[in-house]
């Protein structure tokens, strides 16, 4: 095999190899390994009256001809279908507006989208029919040289290194090479240090939400406070947010409350009796394990479930775990009355609400 | 037919026939896993003569679990006080008469029509009040405000229900059902009293009209065209992963698998 | 360039198509020194098999996102600042949204094209990653990750994670209800990070969450900064492929030495550009009759709601199956919390996989001592404690990845909701248990099948009656072709000699001391394999060399009789059963 360019597909203009055949003379057959009996061609008799051409490496046409006008008519017609697919998809584009509402959306991604797979998958049928029928099989080998370069090469490449080293006074002078690292360090630090705006501390902000004592609990997205008479149906939950906090979502993430209202005497210790008012218990919605809001409530076993990875808490005792992945309960707001007779918070969560940080305690 | 034939040893035809069978099962699954149409349900105003005719059909088809004068049994709770809304919704979606206990009582055909229902509803509701079966006018979404609705059944029914209602699992074997064939009466019924594993939403924490807007968002978006094409259960990306590989990596595979394939030389 | 691949000038006329592709070649070549590099390349063999073509799925899908994607970023406005929408969906009038989410309701319902451009995108990620994985369990169960091409296999390993980064913000930016919790539980996951959780947190959302800046910062790093990183390591592993030769599976004349299949130009291309419009077709088609990601549906992002059939896409599915199955471990310290529930299930499934995947091919190299370039594939069942240890880490992945999906099958498949991260919970240890055990039983079993088959031929169905009345079945020899690729097994790693057994040989220093012990030892069980029989002629040959006078296999010249015992037979014949000769199929 030759090594100057590693392909040795050619067959040598002289004479045949030892050993084989005056079939095996044939241009297209490759020296080094027969193909197997279905690679074989019958062609090997009929091109032997070819004149002095050079000896190729691919042959012209494949061997099956009657076969491969049957198929350049059906690749023909794919690729017909394909034009007409891809003008489809044109006067689709045009013809079919959207902004109408849902069905002409529907009408016009249906159109759209099959012109377009139509055109696609017409040229791929095509294009695969052509390679298979059309073009003539082979099957070629080339060498591989080894990856690894030769002793010399890389005796080579170590002196040239080496001098070159030598030659830069970089490994003789060490002055040289500590202050250059010297010099490079700040610059290499500098980026991250630039990337320090990006957010402010975190400081305590995580402790702490917007509840305060007197801000009234209103419902979510109507923004009505609530007395417990209004909210007088055992088995019933909802979800608060703080008043005037509508549409702050920064605030709600961590804010968003549930109120539950139990029947006389299911609720019990650990829940903080003294912040329950009338039944109605207020837990945090922030699950404590990583921050999805959780108001699944199962109003006949009263348990929370969180639907994002099935934490799930006991409602009556303190929203302690029941199962799943969360390791602390979910941390009840203190509530009471005000003067007017409104559900409000008496003063923020005692404790951190939503996922656990390192800084908790 | 005689190309089929031709083929059949082909690799590829394992590969067909495997894929004609899926989509033969597909086909014939969607087929008879249509949805009905929902069913409406009347609700004119409860008489004594319905009040009569109700204690007769509760005794009939209710007493054995619920108790001869609805006060409850091992088997069934007290019916004193729910008021002819649950009664409504319990058996117009064929929950009730319950046919076998199980985690939940599951949707199915009712089996008493709709005068029944309303007769023994108003039965229930002679014992110990409750909430009463909603009017039409209450339940109608004529001119509701669907965004407050989408945003209202976000926030507090999603999380059981799915974004558009589509179901969702419960603990224990229990689960949120799916809306699709609850009528805007059921739908109403169902948050007023709280079937079930379902909390209670009565109407001054979700007033009338809030309840219509939900009630909108449900029924116009279960209805609505899915654009993208089939809406592949509107369950969010676990089917849609399941589509990508079976469907795309399927298909590019079996692709793959015939271009590459030899060549058999005829004759 | 000159024209050595047609016909020599003269023969057929120069036409004005052959003028300007001269013309062309010349005034490129006379720039740029093509002519033999370009030819070597289109000379090129690739070698044929329908596994190659699961890289170019994730190449083309690639590709398709790229164009997709532009056409995204015409209309798509990274903005959290918030609009109240009036537009063309009417279901959420009046509702609150981000500029973000307006905007990808624009784009769904208001410009044509679209929302099959949305889809074809989404498709695209999702078929994107699927091939990215089957291409590389491909790749490790035929293990052509081995020398020289360890380099792409790690390369491999970083495009698998910027992948899944690159879906993750990806369908982040619309802000809808299910992405915006994904990053709701990305921040939570962030918090429990000990020491710097918070700042990271804060740092990346620009404070609380959600804060205002996370859309515009995913932004860019989603259509700039991935992408870039993206097309520069695709561009270095189908270089080193091109460079190093693709792979061949096992054949007829082909070897370590050689790369047997079809040239570049013209067939390759075809092939591979056929292969493009089918990715594309197929994704077209997924566009329009598949529908994905519905944020019309979802809602826009709202901190106050959250949905049941909350799932991340498929990709991150194991983390989220993780998230699920881990129980409530926290430790509380000194006023410091160590979520133990959340820290585990992020970092240590994923860190374990992508660590292990990368020390693979030097881990196998150590045990198996096997130091030589490899460029013809094994076979699964040849390599038997690969396959086994690749099926047991499919397993374990297939697990958390269920799990990530548990209410989903607990509803649908009617299963209680805690049964299934119970099961889960066990499955995920004993799984791959399991499947490892099996696996490996399965591929000896086929290895010992191909050994007889290489032994005593094919059962042809044809009984001849024997002058002494003895019915026996004729069997035909294996053919060339598949004899090729039954004696693959020729290139499976040779078991490390253990050194001197005697007294005054000095033991191998790679296998001395603990380590080395430990090497001995993962060596056996990985070189544990059934051995061909040996001077296989046809039929009848075998009988004579294969066996010893007992029917006992003698197994490979020279390979230790410690092969007969580990792989369970204890001392009955490898090859089977006393069977009686078949005289036919010479």
């Amino acid at each position: 095999m030759s090594s100057t360019d590693g392909y040795t597909g050619d067959v040598p203009p002289g004479g045949p190899e030892a050993g084989e055949t005056e079939a095996s003379r044939t241009p297209h057959r490759v020296i080094g390994t027969p193909p197997p009996a279905e690679e074989r061609t019958l062609l090997g008799t009929t091109q032997s009256e070819a004149p002095a051409r050079p000896p190729r490496e691919l042959p012209a046409d494949p061997d099956d001809l009657a076969g491969a006008s049957r198929a350049e008519k059906i690749v023909a017609a794919l690729f017909i279908l394909a034009m007409l697919a891809g003008i489809g998809f044109i006067a689709a584009y045009i013809g079919l507006p959207v902004g109408t509402g849902v069905d002409a959306v529907l009408r016009s991604n249906l159109a759209l989208g099959i012109s377009m797979a139509v055109a696609f998958l017409a040229l791929g049928v095509g294009a695969v029919i052509w390679v298979r029928r059309l073009m003539p099989d082979v099957e070629l080998t080339e060498a591989r040289k080894p990856l690894a370069s030769s002793e010399a090469d890389r005796k080579a490449f170590a002196e040239t290194f080496r001098e070159g080293a030598e030659a830069s006074q970089f490994v003789k002078r060490p002055i040289l090479r500590r202050t250059l690292i010297a010099a490079t360090l700040p610059l290499v630090v500098a980026p991250i240090v630039l990337l320090r705006d990006m957010g402010p501390l975190p400081g305590t902000k995580l402790r702490y939400t917007v509840w305060r004592k007197g801000l009234r609990l209103v419902i979510s997205d109507t923004g009505r406070p609530i007395k417990p008479a209004d909210f007088d149906s055992p088995g019933g939950m909802i979800t608060v947010i703080p008043e005037g906090f509508q549409d702050n979502d920064n605030a709600l993430v961590k804010a968003t409350v549930i109120i539950i209202k139990f029947e006389p005497g299911e609720i019990e210790y650990p829940t903080n009796k003294k912040w329950v008012v009338d039944n109605i218990v207020a837990y945090s919605k922030i699950c404590t394990h990583v921050g999805c809001p959780v108001a699944l409530y199962e109003q006949t076993t009263h348990h929370i479930l969180c639907p994002c990875h099935q934490s799930t808490f006991d409602a009556p005792r303190g929203a302690q775990v029941l199962f799943g992945p969360a390791n602390r309960p979910l941390p009840q707001l203190p509530m009471g009355v005000n003067s007017e007779g409104y559900l409000v918070a008496l003063s923020d969560f005692k404790v951190p609400v939503g996922p656990a940080f390192w800084e908790r305690g | 037919m005689s190309w089929i034939i031709a083929r059949r040893r082909r690799p590829v035809a394992g590969y067909a026939v495997v894929l004609l069978g899926l989509i033969a099962v597909g086909a014939i699954y969607a087929a008879f896993s249509a949805q009905g149409n929902p069913a409406s349900a009347s609700s004119p105003a409860a008489s004594q003569r319905d009040t009569t005719l109700g204690r007769q059909l509760f005794v009939q088809n209710c007493s054995s679990c619920h108790g001869f004068m609805a006060q409850g049994t091992n088997t069934g709770p007290s019916l004193i006080g729910v008021g002819a809304a649950a009664v409504n919704f319990q058996v117009s979606t064929g929950r009730m008469p319950l046919k076998e206990i199980d985690a939940e009582a599951p949707r199915k055909p009712p089996v008493l029509n709709p005068t029944q229902t309303r007769e023994i509803a108003a039965y229930i509701a002679s014992l110990g009040g409750g909430p009463a079966i909603p009017a039409p006018e209450q339940v109608s979404t004529k001119g509701a405000d669907v965004g407050l609705g989408q945003e209202m059944f976000s926030t507090n029914c999603a999380q059981c229900h799915n974004f558009v209602g589509a179901g969702g699992a419960l603990t224990q074997g229990k689960y949120a059902p799916a809306l699709t064939q609850s009528t805007p009466t059921q739908i109403y019924e169902a948050m007023l009293t709280g079937p079930e594993a379902m909390p209670v939403f009565n109407d001054t924490t979700i007033t009338p009209s809030e309840k219509r807007d939900i009630i909108a968002y449900v029924t116009e978006t279960r209805s609505s065209p899915n654009p993208g094409g089939f809406s592949l259960g509107r369950i969010g990306p676990v089917t849609e992963g399941l589509v990508g590989w079976i469907g795309g990596i399927g298909a590019l595979v079996l692709l793959a698998v015939w271009i590459t394939a030899k060549r058999r030389v005829q004759g | 360039m000159t024209s050595t691949n047609e016909a020599p000038a003269g023969t057929a006329g120069e036409g004005p198509v052959e003028k300007v592709l001269e013309g062309t070649g010349t005034f490129l070549d006379d720039r740029l020194h093509a002519a033999k590099g370009t030819r070597t390349l289109l000379k090129k063999v690739f070698p044929d098999h329908w596994t190659f073509l699961l890289g170019e799925i994730a190449l083309y899908s690639f590709i398709i996102l790229l164009l997709t994607g532009t056409f995204l970023t015409l209309f798509f406005k990274p903005s959290m600042s918030p609009v109240t929408y009036h537009g063309t969906y009417v279901r959420l009038d009046g509702v609150r949204m981000s500029e973000a989410y307006a905007s990808t309701l624009n784009i769904s319902f208001d410009i044509r094209g679209g929302l099959l451009m949305r889809q074809i995108h989404h498709w695209a990620a999702d078929l994107f990653m699927a091939a990215i994985f089957v291409h590389m369990i491909r790749i490790f169960f035929t293990g052509a990750y081995r020398k020289p091409r360890e380099l792409n296999w790690l390369i491999g390993i970083v495009l698998f994670t910027l992948g899944m980064l690159e879906g993750l913000f990806g369908y982040s930016l619309p802000d809808d209800l299910l992405s915006g919790a994904g990053l709701r539980i990305l921040e939570g996951v962030l918090l429990g990070i000990p020491i710097v959780g918070t700042y990271l947190s804060f740092f990346l959302f620009g404070g609380q969450f959600p804060g205002n800046d996370i859309v515009p910062r995913l932004y860019i790093i989603h259509v700039l900064l991935i992408p870039g990183l993206l097309l520069a390591l695709i561009t270095a592993h189908l270089f080193l492929m091109f460079h190093q030769k693709h792979t061949q599976m096992p054949g007829k004349g082909r070897t370590d030495k050689n790369v047997v299949g079809q040239p570049l130009y013209p067939y390759f291309m075809a092939k591979t550009g056929a292969f493009f419009f089918f990715v594309f077709g197929v994704l077209a088609l997924l566009g329009c009759l598949a529908q994905i990601n519905p944020v019309w549906l979802y809602g826009p992002y709202n901190p106050v709601a959250m949905s049941s059939d909350s799932q991340p896409d498929f990709y991150m599915g194991m983390l989220e199956g993780a998230l699920r199955i881990f129980p409530n471990w926290a430790w509380n310290i000194a006023g410091h919390t160590i979520s133990w529930n959340v820290l585990i299930p992020a970092l240590v499934p994923l860190g374990l996989l992508f660590t292990g995947a990368a020390l693979w091919p030097f881990l196998e190299r150590w045990i198996t001592g096997d130091q030589r370039e490899h460029h013809v594939n094994d076979r699964p069942r040849n390599a038997a404690t690969r396959t086994a240890i690749g099926i047991a880490v499919i397993t374990w992945y297939g697990v958390m990845w269920l799990e990530g999906a548990n209410d989903v099958i607990a509803e649908h498949f009617d299963i209680s909701l805690y049964t299934t991260t119970e099961i889960a919970r066990y499955a995920v240890f004993i799984g791959p248990v399991i499947a490892y055990i099996l696996t490996k039983r399965i591929c000896l079993g086929l290895q010992r099948k191909d050994a007889q088959t290489l032994l005593h031929g094919y059962e042809t169905g044809i009984i001849q009656m024997r002058p002494n009345g003895e019915y026996v079945e004729l069997h035909a020899p294996v053919p060339e072709e598949e004899r090729a690729e039954l004696e693959a097994r020729m290139t499976a790693p040779v078991p490390l000699e253990a050194g001197a057994q005697g007294e005054d040989s000095v033991p191998d220093p790679a296998l001395r001391g603990p380590v080395g012990k430990l090497r001995l030892a993962l060596n056996r069980v990985v070189t544990e394999s059934v051995p061909l029989p040996v001077g296989n002629g046809h039929g009848t040959n075998g009988h004579g060399n294969g066996h010893d006078g007992n029917g006992h296999g003698t197994g490979v010249a020279g390979e230790p009789e410690r092969a007969a015992v580990t792989s369970g037979e204890g001392g009955k014949t490898l090859l089977g059963h006393d069977d009686p000769e078949d005289p036919g199929g010479h």
